[in-house]
């Protein structure tokens, strides 16, 4: 496999009728035609094969057009398989667990295992494991970004950690990257595209990464100029308004969902110095049972109960950090991916707006339309496609989550209230427990 | 107890006699047992505080001041013919005649624990109430505090009986003159004499050292309790209350969405509820905090008990000093021996000896002294034992009274938490049942 600018297109051919392959899942084919209409424009269904065709004479060699085929039409497939058969089609699945750190003289890091069980045709063996640092995830999704830049790709988690506030190789944090780094590759491993994705092939199977990495820097180089040939100087002159609305959606979204973020640190404040209190509060009762002789088994019970009441918060409170937090973090970055794709998508109309532009200014030569020209508005178009069906599988992905996320809120604040239920319930006897009753 | 009950009855004898008043039947007989709880004033009449008034009026040197005067309801209860009611009279009192009233009550049986008044001015209060004297919160919860003490009062075993508390409760006018009348001021002991006895009393009776000792650490572990309790209460109301926000960024993100829009809508309301659901929750734990408050006052009245001990041990350990000394004196003179070096040996030797005539008179004299002096000691030894044995059993009658209150009380707060968590899980199982219908 070799990473090359010319090659780039090879590996990927066959990732999109691969998925093509998995259509003709009984209830995917029948029910699509259905389907079809509601969920994607026409177009779409008709174009996947009249572009696999041309994609390997576009000029830029970028992998955008291939894909696109295989993302749009499996997203039919996916969406139906969402409501019943999820997870029965599956072949793939990857695990991220078992960090460690190595200290070596240069530097000191942490490193993940990433476990790799599949049925799929691509990789020669059902199972892999192999270890990846942050810095290879960075380069996975710096790749994903480049070879797919028609695709929504899932977030890493923050590279930057401010020093000294957060402890780099502390528990609680490598825990939390892990389960972002986790989230990160099933994220990939669910996506119809992403998932064949010939880098995320080496990432999951080589054993060594950072030859393979040595390598692709070439290409690294190419297609930074690719993607500045794209950025250059057109101004987009109006956003299809599907897009302005999901523009204007992933805005208000990322807003509400940053002061969610922030109410749920303060609560989490609130608690912990709410614990402070509470953990003074409890031996108060203690100090006053050893003054008293017949209270002194009542006030212990209480002051014993809060003690209780103060383990239950803590739990909480650590639910919410290790959990709560690390899910809306990843939404708001998500939704800053979903934003550049969006940007990109806007400079490749541009592109072909200005295109159309000059075709018009030449009027004489009205009747034929250059190839080039209809090039760019199939790229257009397939990348609209893209868009719109990834944006459908996150706007589905987040509900799921969502839902996911706020009930496990409730449940966590449940069990919490229940512990100290239970505590304040149990010392009830314990009050009432006297002989002298008037 | 018994007798210690006659023997307090029968120092204050010349205050029973007949009461003034309809359904107060006066004490049988003077020497009378002191009233049991089935015949204290609490269960022929029913005593309440009804209302209270901001009121403004001019004070002693003509300034105007504003105050606060309390109704004071009382009826009597005729056990016997249960159909009829007796008429209810009713008059105001302000707080410093609740004060005047304790004060007269405290300097007359100094050997009772006297039930506390509340606060005068709010203490340990959760910040969100306000601490100001005339704040209708603090006016209802000292008008409950005062009506407590009245009923205290009047279910106490002696202090029922007394002829002042039972013309407060039913004269209007003129009782101040009553109670000054009593010249209880004069018996009333001076700061300096009290500091004096705590210094130098050189015999303590241990169990009273013992329980000044309780008193104070009661004292300071009940300020301390109640002090950590407020903070507890600021912190769970910062909680509660951020959880608000949820509400309202629910409700604004519900506007962008589709399928989770209602769901997330009615959680933010229901987080709206959870938010406002903590004012109603402290409101009522200050009423646990007015009940430790009053427990806090009482452990003052315990050591006011332990200090008029003090003070009585003091008198008696001086009148026998000054017995021994003139027993000495009187030795001196008798076998003509200066046993130790004084100044009546140096000016004896330096102006001669006195005549034997002179002699015998002062003999004479120190013998009638000692004679006086040793009847004093004999009276005061018996006061001594009175007040220590009458002390005692209300003491043992407080402590009594303090576990059973002090149990309720934490049944009452336990009660309060489970509740609390309960109102919790109900809120918090509505916000679930709306996020899964997200």
């Amino acid at each position: 496999m070799s990473g090359g600018a010319a090659g780039a297109p090879k590996p990927l051919p066959s990732s999109g009728p691969k998925s093509l392959r998995e259509m003709p899942h009984p209830l995917a084919t029948s029910s699509s035609e259905e389907m079809g209409p509601a969920l994607t424009p026409s177009p779409d269904l008709l174009q996947p094969r009249s572009i696999a065709d041309k994609d390997l004479s576009l000029p830029n060699g970028t992998p955008v057009d291939t894909s696109s085929p295989a993302s749009s039409s499996s997203l039919l497939n996916r969406l139906q398989l969402d409501d019943d058969l999820d997870g029965e089609t599956r072949d793939l699945f990857v695990t991220v667990d078992d960090p460690k750190k190595h200290v070596c003289t240069m530097e000191t890091y942490i490193t993940y295992r990433v476990t790799t069980k599949t049925t799929r045709a691509e990789f020669d063996l059902p199972e892999y494991s192999v270890r990846r640092r942050y810095q290879d995830f960075d380069w996975l999704r710096n790749k994903l970004e480049e070879s797919q830049p028609t695709h929504l790709i899932p977030p890493l988690p923050e590279k930057f950690v401010v020093k000294g506030v957060v402890d780099r190789f502390s528990e609680e944090f490598v825990e939390t990257r892990r389960k972002a780094l986790d989230k990160f590759l099933k994220r990939i491993t669910d996506h119809p595209v992403l998932s064949f994705n010939e880098h995320f092939n080496v990432f999951l199977t080589a054993k060594d990464l950072n030859t393979y990495k040595k390598q692709g820097m070439a290409l690294l180089s190419k297609m930074g100029e690719s993607v500045k040939y794209v950025t250059g100087g057109y101004k987009l002159r109006s956003r299809p308004l599907e897009f302005a609305a999901i523009g204007e959606y992933l805005d208000t979204f990322s807003l509400k969902l940053g002061t969610i973020d922030r109410i749920a640190q303060r609560i989490i404040k609130e608690q912990l110095e709410y614990l402070v209190e509470l953990r003074e509060y409890g031996p108060v009762y203690s100090t006053w049972g050893g003054l008293e002789v017949e209270l002194a088994e009542p006030l212990e019970g209480v002051s014993a109960c809060i003690g209780n009441c103060c383990t239950a918060l803590e739990e909480l409170s650590e639910d919410m950090t290790e959990d709560f937090l690390p899910v809306l973090r990843e939404y708001i970055l998500y939704s800053d991916s979903m934003k550049n794709v969006l940007k990109k998508r806007d400079q490749v109309q541009a592109e072909y707006e200005a295109k159309l532009e000059a075709v018009a200014l030449k009027k004489e030569d009205r009747p034929k339309v250059p190839t080039d020209v209809e090039k760019c508005q199939d790229r257009v178009e397939c990348f609209n496609a893209d868009l719109k069906a990834d944006m459908e599988r996150w706007q589905n992905n987040k509900r799921q989550d969502f839902r996911q996320l706020l009930m496990g809120m409730a449940d966590k604040n449940i069990q919490y209230y229940e512990k100290c239920l239970t505590a304040w319930e149990s010392i009830i006897p314990l009050l009432q427990d006297k002989p002298e009753t008037k | 107890m018994e007798s210690a009950e006659a023997e307090t009855s029968d120092s204050r004898s010349e205050e029973d006699g007949a009461v003034p008043g309809s359904g107060f039947p006066p004490p049988e007989q003077p020497v009378a047992a002191a009233a049991t709880m089935e015949d204290c004033l609490a269960k022929k009449m029913e005593i309440t505080i009804s209302e209270a008034e901001k009121r403004t009026g001019r004070n002693a040197v003509n300034m105007q001041e504003t105050y606060t005067a309390y109704l004071i309801e009382t009826r009597a209860v005729e056990s016997q013919s249960e159909g009829q009611c007796a008429p209810v009279d009713s008059l105001w009192r302000r707080y410093s005649e609740f004060e005047l009233l304790r004060n007269y009550l405290s300097v007359t049986y100094p050997h009772i624990v006297v039930p506390p008044l509340p606060e005068k001015r709010a203490d340990f209060v959760w910040h969100k109430l306000s601490a100001d004297n005339m704040d209708p919160d603090f006016v209802e919860r000292r008008r409950i505090g005062l009506e407590n003490f009245l009923l205290r009062v009047a279910s106490h075993p002696v202090l029922c009986q007394d002829k002042i508390f039972y013309s407060f409760l039913t004269q209007e006018s003129g009782w101040k003159e009553m109670v000054n009348e009593t010249g209880f001021q004069l018996k009333a002991d001076s700061r300096l004499k009290a500091l004096n006895a705590t210094f130098r009393v050189k015999n303590p009776d241990k169990r009273f050292t013992e329980l000044k000792h309780y008193s104070d650490e009661l004292q300071s572990v009940i300020s301390h309790l109640l002090r950590v309790r407020a903070r507890v209460a600021d912190r769970l109301y910062g909680v509660y209350k951020v959880h608000g926000n949820y509400g309202r960024v629910f409700s604004e993100w519900s506007a962008i969405e589709k399928e989770m829009g209602d769901g997330l809508q009615s959680a933010g309301h229901h987080m709206d509820v959870y938010a406002a659901s903590i004012d109603d929750i402290l409101e009522e734990e200050e009423h646990y905090a007015d009940q430790l408050k009053e427990y806090l006052f009482y452990a003052e009245a315990l050591r006011a008990v332990c200090r008029k001990h003090e003070l009585m041990q003091y008198d008696l350990e001086m009148a026998a000093q000054d017995l021994t000394s003139k027993k000495q004196q009187c030795e001196e003179l008798a076998t003509g021996t200066v046993r130790t070096f004084s100044l009546k040996g140096m000016t004896s030797k330096l102006f001669g000896q006195e005549t034997p005539e002179q002699r015998e008179a002062k003999i004479k004299v120190l013998e009638e002294q000692i004679q006086e002096g040793e009847e004093q000691l004999k009276s005061k030894n018996l006061e001594g034992r009175d007040f220590v044995k009458s002390a005692w059993a209300d003491i043992e009658r407080f402590k009594e009274q303090k576990n059973h209150d002090l149990k309720e009380a934490l049944i009452s707060y336990a009660v309060m938490q489970i509740s609390m968590c309960k109102k919790g899980i109900q809120v918090w199982t509505n916000a679930k049942e709306c996020f899964s219908k997200m």
